[in-house]
């Protein structure tokens, strides 16, 4: 829906603030199902996430949700970190994007203490390497688990297993 | 009121043996294999649905206690059935395992319901595709989940299992093969 008001949106405000300091960082912008979300260069994420953690007209002081997504076209693994304002009821999902072959970030444990168990169960599943993370090793899957099955790369389906085909499953 | 009459009480038939007045002989075994068979201690090890069915067979309507099982033992010492129902995921196998281990001789495994047995629906990473592959099991109850009917029916078979095992068997040297395969002991 386009808005043809003259009124700055919510979601012009925030893309505004984020431009007023880090206008080189922001890579797009999109709004998909009315969630602004901003795709942000790798490098200065931490800072950022502080910034709006900050700043006095949207404070971002609430960590929805963080987790990785696989992207094996792009042969990247983005990190979305989604952050929530009680007190102004905005919302906004920064996206970073890192290679494929060794995704590592700075951790968001500085910031948000809430952040440790999503960071453990982001590298369970996906292997990215949080720099700084106090204590980052597998929370949900066996210990002794050596892929990290939420890449694409990875069949979900168990391996060892001989009698369980196609046939017998109608697939 | 209705009255419950001697006749109603059922009473297990006596094992085959050497009768006259005053006594009555049979082999250790068989007295042994008729004790045991009616006073076995299930140890539940619930993780779902299946679960739910067995509270149900524990229940009035079905109840267990009529075939001498309505001890649960929840501590693996105790125990003489293992009852797994429902999905182990991996990470649950070595508990699993450790539970099994815990059990005293003689020890019998009841596997129910599709996941226990094979994994199931879940044919994924994350879970055990049947616990035969970390313990031995002695009597599979299919379905998803089966009915308490189904899980009686297992009972069974092990009550019949337990009934007619050999005294010497938990010492042959093809149990301590099977036990070996899996690597305990």
């Amino acid at each position: 829906m386009e808005s043809n008001s003259t009124e700055p949106t919510e979601h012009d405000k925030i893309i505004s603030i984020l431009k007023e300091k880090y206008d080189g960082e922001i890579l797009h912008v999109d709004t998909p199902y009315n969630l602004l979300t901003v795709t942000l260069k790798q490098e200065r994420i931490i800072e950022i996430i502080q910034y709006l953690y900050d700043h006095a007209q949207v404070k971002f002081q609430y960590l929805t949700t963080l987790c990785a997504i696989h992207y094996p076209d792009l042969k990247q693994i983005a990190m979305m970190y989604q952050l929530r304002s009680l007190e102004n009821n905005l919302e906004v999902r920064l996206k970073i994007y890192l290679p494929e072959e060794n995704p590592v970030t700075p951790t968001l444990t500085s910031i948000f203490a809430a952040a440790n168990w999503m960071e453990r169960e982001t590298y369970d599943f996906y292997g990215v390497n949080f720099q700084g993370h106090p204590s980052l090793r597998r929370i949900l899957n066996v210990d002794d688990m050596v892929i990290f099955p939420m890449r694409k790369e990875y069949p979900l389906e168990d391996q060892t297993r001989e009698d369980k085909n196609n046939a017998m499953f109608g697939r | 009121m209705e009255t419950v009459r001697l006749n109603d009480i059922k009473v297990s038939d006596k094992p085959e043996g050497l009768e006259g007045a005053g006594f009555f002989a049979t082999s250790l075994e068989k007295a042994v294999g008729l004790a045991r068979k009616n006073s076995i201690w299930p140890l539940p090890f619930a993780t779902s649905c299946c679960g739910i069915e067995f509270m149900a067979t524990m229940g009035a309507h079905y109840d267990l206690a009529r075939f001498g099982s309505e001890r649960l033992s929840f501590s693996p010492r105790q125990a003489d059935l293992l009852m797994v129902m429902g999905t182990i995921a991996k990470k649950m196998g070595p508990v699993l395992r450790q539970v099994y281990e815990q059990m005293a001789e003689p020890r019998w495994v009841l596997s129910v319901g599709a996941c226990a047995s094979s994994g199931g629906i879940f044919d994924t990473y994350s879970v055990l595709q049947g616990i035969d592959r970390i313990i031995p099991v002695d009597v599979y109850v299919p379905g998803c989940p089966p009915r308490p009917e189904q899980i009686i029916d297992g009972i069974m078979k092990i009550q019949h299992l337990v009934e007619t095992e050999s005294l010497r068997r938990r010492e042959s040297p093809e149990y301590k093969a099977l036990l070996n395969s899996y690597g305990i002991e």
